[in-house]
């Protein structure tokens, strides 16, 4: 093992009978689970359903209300995250656990004591972090700050430090919900890599098919409840989602497409991205009333500037928007929203929530001035909160009630609570970024039925999201994003999995490369 | 007129600021230490109060000026515990228990001062250290290495302290408790240790500041000497944009004013008293609101810390 630092490597961690209760919720409810070396063991459930809260335990963030933890059959407790780490358990966390304002070397030498003593060693750091990068395909570079990583170089941060920290046993919550496809199959690499030298692994996601193709065992668990184990030999999708859901899941069968009168008109748009350089480059697309049209794509070639333009939240460089043939290309936001122009942002954490706010205040964040609510400078309380409870329950926000700071709730239901908010309005257009990413497929099902609605409504909907099967399941129309332009435009009968896989990697159905990078 | 701009003059200028930089540099750096944990200690006014009494009192007694020195750093260890204890253990909002140290300490030095001395004595505090041949350097070297032994620790204290934060483990995890502290907790780096630790360190800095100006600069205690000294050092954490050489512009250039504006009055140049103190002040409201790059500021700054929330 090339880490850091050598531990005493355990090869069995189990937990017992663990119980956690938070005021109003019970966690975690007597749940057993266990871990050996060489093995991934993966953690499924709903939103809210206690995996975060049992591995937070694990790793000492959170004391556990009753049960015990045993490492190789000897007991151990836990008062904090260092008695962990000295006990060979590294965690990767939901939301990254970096300074953002340091380098990548700082960030991992930070949790470790110094060769040299009282003075820092970054040197030594950057050598070994050089070292453990080659050595499991972990690509990053020591001396960057870590404010200016995608994510999913943060993400390789965040294993380093858990492998430079000497962990035997590593939990991963939720690793691949802010990742592109790619960046999944480059982390699957590694996480292999660490399995065949003998690491343990726990993974928590809510995507099946990563879970069946990666895990040993997988567990499952049901409002805080143990729901059962099961080997990876013996994986039955439709039982795993029984033990999840409590149900079966429907299907999403097609409906006829009449394609209403044209809503939103994009005429040759030119969007700059962060950098300055043009991310959207020309694109022309007509959306029609109670459609979906899809826009299809590997994140990051141009979508989330599209959608914020479209918005208003970005200015676009040339080209024109017409909103029923109102010009809205330089429009405020808040006009476009008034306008009947709903947004469900792609950084819904950042973009869309008030962390400190109760549920409620955020379910309210824009309609507190809709007359149903309010009169005059009062606000109808009684109203807000009839109609609060109503989408909670509508979308099963798993939450104590409805006073509870937002920053209580699970990761999930956080994304519920937004949505809930965005899709309960009645918007003429609808722009909606990967609505299901880090929603549990419980919730996952239920938002999609709501965007059928929408459409089905009248409304028109245009669908960013990266994966093709709900793109397939939704869309009216399914349009091709890549390097800032639309590749091809299909009817969802006309086209195949295949064929837009293709058209997303830059690349005609033959396999013929189509365009050089960038725009001209 | 003619006296006001010759090299003697000069000289006196620039060996004033030099002395009252010091209560500032201290205090400052002190706060900086604080601040970078995510701690913004107010009270910093509070603790100089005490420790100049302190040190005052028991110069007064004994005479020893190192030990009214030693008893300056205890007690602002002590009132630093106390703020610990309130804002990181307890943690009650850091801007009022920083008030409430305030005023405890206002009130405190002057019920003790009027309890147990009562009327305005003069004690005799550090001297100047002349430092042999640096001090023979023309017109520099008597302003530079003439100066009581505080001076010169307060000018060391800079780049110490630029050392500990940049190039020590224990720098980098201050940094780390005050931008991120989840992310430093997750690591196994005991949050509110470091906190107690650097507003300890502050504390005692702002208890050297207290001494300094008791028993090296005036020589005396009265009731507020320190006359909102304390909060200018706050201040001039954010001027300084969180950093001990920008913190050390903020002081010298502060008591580059006070002190011209001193001279302006020892000779006797026209203009209104009042107007003259109120300069300095005036110029730090200016030059904050123009140069603070918030940029800079702990993230963390002013937030308590709560394991285990997403
Ligand atoms: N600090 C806290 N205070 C109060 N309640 C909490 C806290 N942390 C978690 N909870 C509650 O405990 C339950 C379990 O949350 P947890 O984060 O473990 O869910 P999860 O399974 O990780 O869900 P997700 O898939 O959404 O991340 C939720 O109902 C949540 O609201
Ligand atoms: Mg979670």
């Amino acid at each position: 093992m090339n880490s850091a630092v050598e531990r005493v490597h355990i090869s069995h961690v189990e937990m017992k009978e663990i119980v956690k209760t938070f005021p109003g919720v019970m966690a975690c409810n007597h749940i057993d689970f266990d871990i050996r070396s060489g093995e991934v063991h993966s953690l499924l459930g709903e939103n809210g359903a206690g995996k975060s809260t049992l591995m937070k335990m694990l790793y000492g963030m959170l004391r556990p209300d009753g049960g015990e933890i045993l490492l190789d059959g000897r007991r151990a407790v836990f008062h904090s995250p260092a008695d962990a780490i000295s006990a060979g358990i590294g965690m990767i966390h939901q939301h990254f656990m970096l300074v953002p304002t340091m380098t990548v070397a700082q960030n991992v030498a930070l949790g470790q004591p110094s060769s040299r003593g009282f003075m820092l060693d970054l040197d030594v750091v950057s050598d070994k972090i050089r070292k453990l990068s080659a050595e499991y395909g972990l690509r990053v570079n020591p001396d960057d700050l870590v404010s200016y990583l995608s994510v999913g170089e943060q993400q390789r941060v965040e294993i380093i430090k858990a492998l430079y920290l000497g962990a035997s046993i590593i939990i991963l919550d939720e690793p691949t919900a802010v990742l592109t496809p790619q960046e999944v199959d480059d982390l699957f690499v590694v996480l292999r890599n660490l399995v065949a030298e003998g690491h343990g692994l726990v993974f928590i996601s809510h995507k099946l098919h990563e879970v069946t193709t990666l895990s040993t065992r997988v567990s499952v668990l049901r409002d805080g409840h143990f729901m059962g184990t099961r080997d990876a030999s013996c994986l039955d999708r439709d039982e795993l989602v029984r033990m999840m859901v409590g149900r079966e899941l429907k299907e999403i069968t097609p409906r006829g497409y009449s394609g209403g009168a044209e809503r939103l008109k994009v005429r040759d748009l030119h969007v700059q991205g962060d950098r300055g350089t043009e991310v959207v480059c020309g694109v022309t697309i007509d959306l029609h009333a109670g459609e979906i049209l899809g826009i299809a794509g590997v994140a990051g070639n141009g979508q989330r500037e599209l959608a914020e333009a479209l918005i208003g939240v970005r200015v676009p460089t040339s080209g024109t928007i017409l909103l029923e043939d109102a010009d809205i290309t330089t429009a405020k936001l808040n006009n476009r929203i008034n306008a009947g122009m709903a947004m469900i942002p792609e950084e819904r954490m950042q973009d869309g929530a008030i962390k400190d706010f109760s549920v409620q205040e955020n379910v309210f964040l824009h309609d507190h001035s809709d007359p149903e609510f309010s009169a005059g400078i009062f606000l109808r309380f009684k109203k807000m909160e009839a109609h609060a409870r109503r989408l909670i329950q509508d979308f099963k926000v798993k939450t104590p009630n409805l006073d509870t700071p937002i920053r209580n709730l699970s990761g999930g239901n956080i994304q519920k609570v937004i949505m809930a908010r965005e899709l309960s309005r009645k918007p003429s257009v609808l722009i909606a970024s990967q609505p299901t990413r880090g929603v549990d497929i419980g919730a996952s099902e239920y938002i999609r039925e709501r965007l059928l609605l929408q459409r089905d409504n009248g409304t028109a909907v245009l669908l960013i999201s990266e994966d093709l099967d709900e793109l397939f399941s939704l869309s009216d129309r399914i349009a091709v994003m890549y390097e800032g332009r639309i590749m091809g435009l299909f009817n969802r009968e006309d086209t195949d999995v295949q064929t837009l896989g293709f058209l997303m990697a830059g690349l005609d159905p033959k396999g013929e490369s189509l365009v050089g990078p960038g725009c001209e | 007129m003619r006296d006001i701009f010759s090299f003697n003059v000069l000289a006196g200028v620039l060996q004033t600021m030099l002395s009252l930089a010091t209560p500032f540099l201290f205090a400052a750096v002190g706060e900086t230490f604080s601040q970078l944990s995510g701690v913004v200690n107010l009270g910093v006014d509070g603790i100089m109060l005490l420790s100049a009494f302190f040190a005052f009192y028991t110069v007064l007694l004994t005479g020893n000026i190192w030990l009214g020195l030693l008893v300056a750093i205890i007690v602002g260890l002590l009132m630093g515990l106390l703020m610990s204890v309130v804002s990181v253990t307890f943690k009650a909002q850091q801007g009022i228990s920083g008030i409430g140290l305030q005023i405890l300490g206002l009130g405190l030095s002057s019920l003790l001062f009027k309890v147990l001395v009562g009327t305005v004595r003069t004690v005799s505090g550090f001297r100047r250290m002349r430092i042999p041949l640096l001090a023979d350097i023309p017109f520099l070297g008597p302003i530079l290495f003439n100066n009581t032994v505080l001076v010169y620790a307060a000018f060391l204290l800079v780049p110490v302290s630029w050392f500990i934060l940049e190039r020590t483990t224990l720098g980098l995890k201050i940094k780390a408790v005050g931008q991120n502290p989840s992310a430093a907790d997750s690591v196994g780096i005991s949050v509110n240790g470091i906190r107690y630790l650097s507003v300890c360190i502050g504390s005692a800095l702002a208890g050297v500041a207290g001494a300094s100006i008791s028993i090296s600069i005036s020589n005396l205690f009265q009731d507020n000497i320190t006359a909102g000294q304390g909060f200018i050092a706050v201040a001039l954490v954010y001027f300084g944009g969180w950093s001990p050489i920008g913190v050390m512009g903020g002081a010298l250039l502060f008591s580059f004013a006070t002190s011209a504006q001193i001279w302006l009055q020892v000779l006797g140049v026209d203009i209104p008293a009042s107007l003259a103190v109120m300069i300095p002040y005036i110029l730090t409201i200016v030059v904050l609101t123009v140069s603070v790059n918030r940029g800079k500021q702990p993230a963390a700054l002013n937030k308590q810390f709560f394991r285990g929330e997403n």
